[in-house]
């Protein structure tokens, strides 16, 4: 399960920025999570909860911002919503689509105290 | 905190074997500061807009760095455990050691089986046990490929843990991308699990001799992972009777070359 090494790649960049300003603790973290991104929503959050007991965001409120994913037709440029990297255009059945977004994974903000 | 299992203690530890050599066992290296405790803090908000992998990304281009300077071709290999990635490298090694120096990275949860499949076959080869971590990362790459004391203008394979998920989302630095299926798993794995197939550059179809046996059509194979990628090119082999080998040295032997 990758989704393990995500969050401990999430704990440490925000313990690390949270280190900086000299902060104890974090009480929000906003993360920004495409749904074609790779990363299970579920599998995260099942993840975070089994290791923030020993982190500084124990006591945090995680907010997950889930970006719709877009497609471009590299034949038609038709721009699309879609839910995987795989859907055919809907416009002219062309295979060459390409993801404009819902890849994201970024740690967008955290507050401290 | 261990990166690929979040542990503490030292119950998942990542071990380096260079065969040949006696083994060593590391632990991904935990530094556990605790913040500095400073009263009268106030509450602040920190933008960051940080990449999640960021720090997996920064070494993954290190490794690249690394890997152009010696003028070393690294190609990182993905498949569900038992398509033949294995069997494919013996035979490749076979074929092709007296043309080219060839180095293995072997990741496997456990055992050195692969590694001593590797050596057997006639290259240097280093296992890298990712104990329960399922997928290689780019620390692992940088830390096995000093160990094998690559030499330049190489070939290094990365036999990535077999796993159709999880090695997907991680840059290892390679120069390429393999992902292989082979024809009893079905047809549909590129849409079942298609983010491997869509960071993949090249994909090998395996085991093409069992095609009469099975119900299995690889122009449906094919169609799936083209709607995933579309710029995914296809190699048909058998790694068992060495069918369509020559193709795939020819592509492995110019993609070195490109890459010079
Ligand atoms: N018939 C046939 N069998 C094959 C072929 N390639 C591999 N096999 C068999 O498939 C089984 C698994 O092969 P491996 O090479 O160990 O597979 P792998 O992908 O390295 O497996 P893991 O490292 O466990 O993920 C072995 O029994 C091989 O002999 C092939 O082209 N044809
Ligand atoms: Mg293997
Ligand atoms: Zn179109």
């Amino acid at each position: 399960m990758h989704e393990m090494s995500i969050v401990v790649s999430i704990v440490e960049i925000a313990e690390s920025e949270a280190k900086k300003a000299n902060a104890e603790k974090i009480t929000e973290m906003e993360l920004d999570i495409g749904t074609v991104s790779g990363i299970e929503i579920d599998a995260l959050n099942f993840a975070f909860d089994s290791i923030k007991h020993k982190t500084m965001l124990k006591d945090a409120e995680i907010k997950i911002n889930i970006i719709e994913a877009k497609s471009i037709c590299e034949d038609c440029k038709y721009e699309f919503k879609t839910e995987n990297v795989y859907t055919l255009c809907p416009q002219c059945d062309s295979y060459k689509t390409s993801i404009l977004k819902g890849k994201e994974m970024k740690v967008k903000s955290i507050t401290t105290n | 905190m261990c990166i690929t299992c979040g542990c503490e203690g030292n119950e998942n530890e990542i071990k380096m074997t260079v065969f040949g050599e006696k083994s060593e066992t590391k632990h991904n290296e935990h530094t556990h500061s605790h913040g500095h405790h400073h009263e009268h803090s106030h509450s602040h908000e920190i933008n960051l807009e940080t990449n999640i992998l960021n720090q997996n990304n920064l070494l993954a281009e290190r490794n690249r760095g690394y890997f152009e300077a010696k003028n070393i071709f690294s190609i990182n290999m993905m498949s569900s455990p038992g398509s033949g990635k294995t069997t494919l490298l013996e035979k490749t090694i076979n074929d092709l050691k007296n043309k080219v120096q060839l180095y293995v990275i072997e990741g496997d949860q456990q055992t050195m089986n692969d590694a001593e499949r590797i050596a057997n076959a006639g290259a240097p080869v280093i296992q890298v046990n990712t104990g329960n971590g399922c997928h290689l990362d780019a620390d692992m790459i940088n830390k096995a490929v000093k160990k094998l004391n690559v030499k330049n203008d190489s070939i290094v394979f990365i036999e990535n843990v077999g796993n159709l998920v999880c090695p997907s989302l991680f840059d290892l630095g390679e120069s390429k991308r393999l992902v292989i299926m082979s024809t009893t798993e079905g047809e549909d794995k590129p849409v079942k699990y298609p983010t491997i197939f869509e960071n993949a550059d090249i994909c090998i179809i395996n085991k093409i001799d069992l095609l009469p046996y099975l119900n299995y059509d690889i122009e449906i194979a094919k169609n799936y992972a083209l709607r995933v990628n579309h710029h995914l090119e296809f190699i048909e082999v058998s790694a068992t009777t060495g069918e369509g080998m020559e193709k795939w040295y020819e592509a492995l032997l110019k993609m070195q070359k490109t890459q010079e």
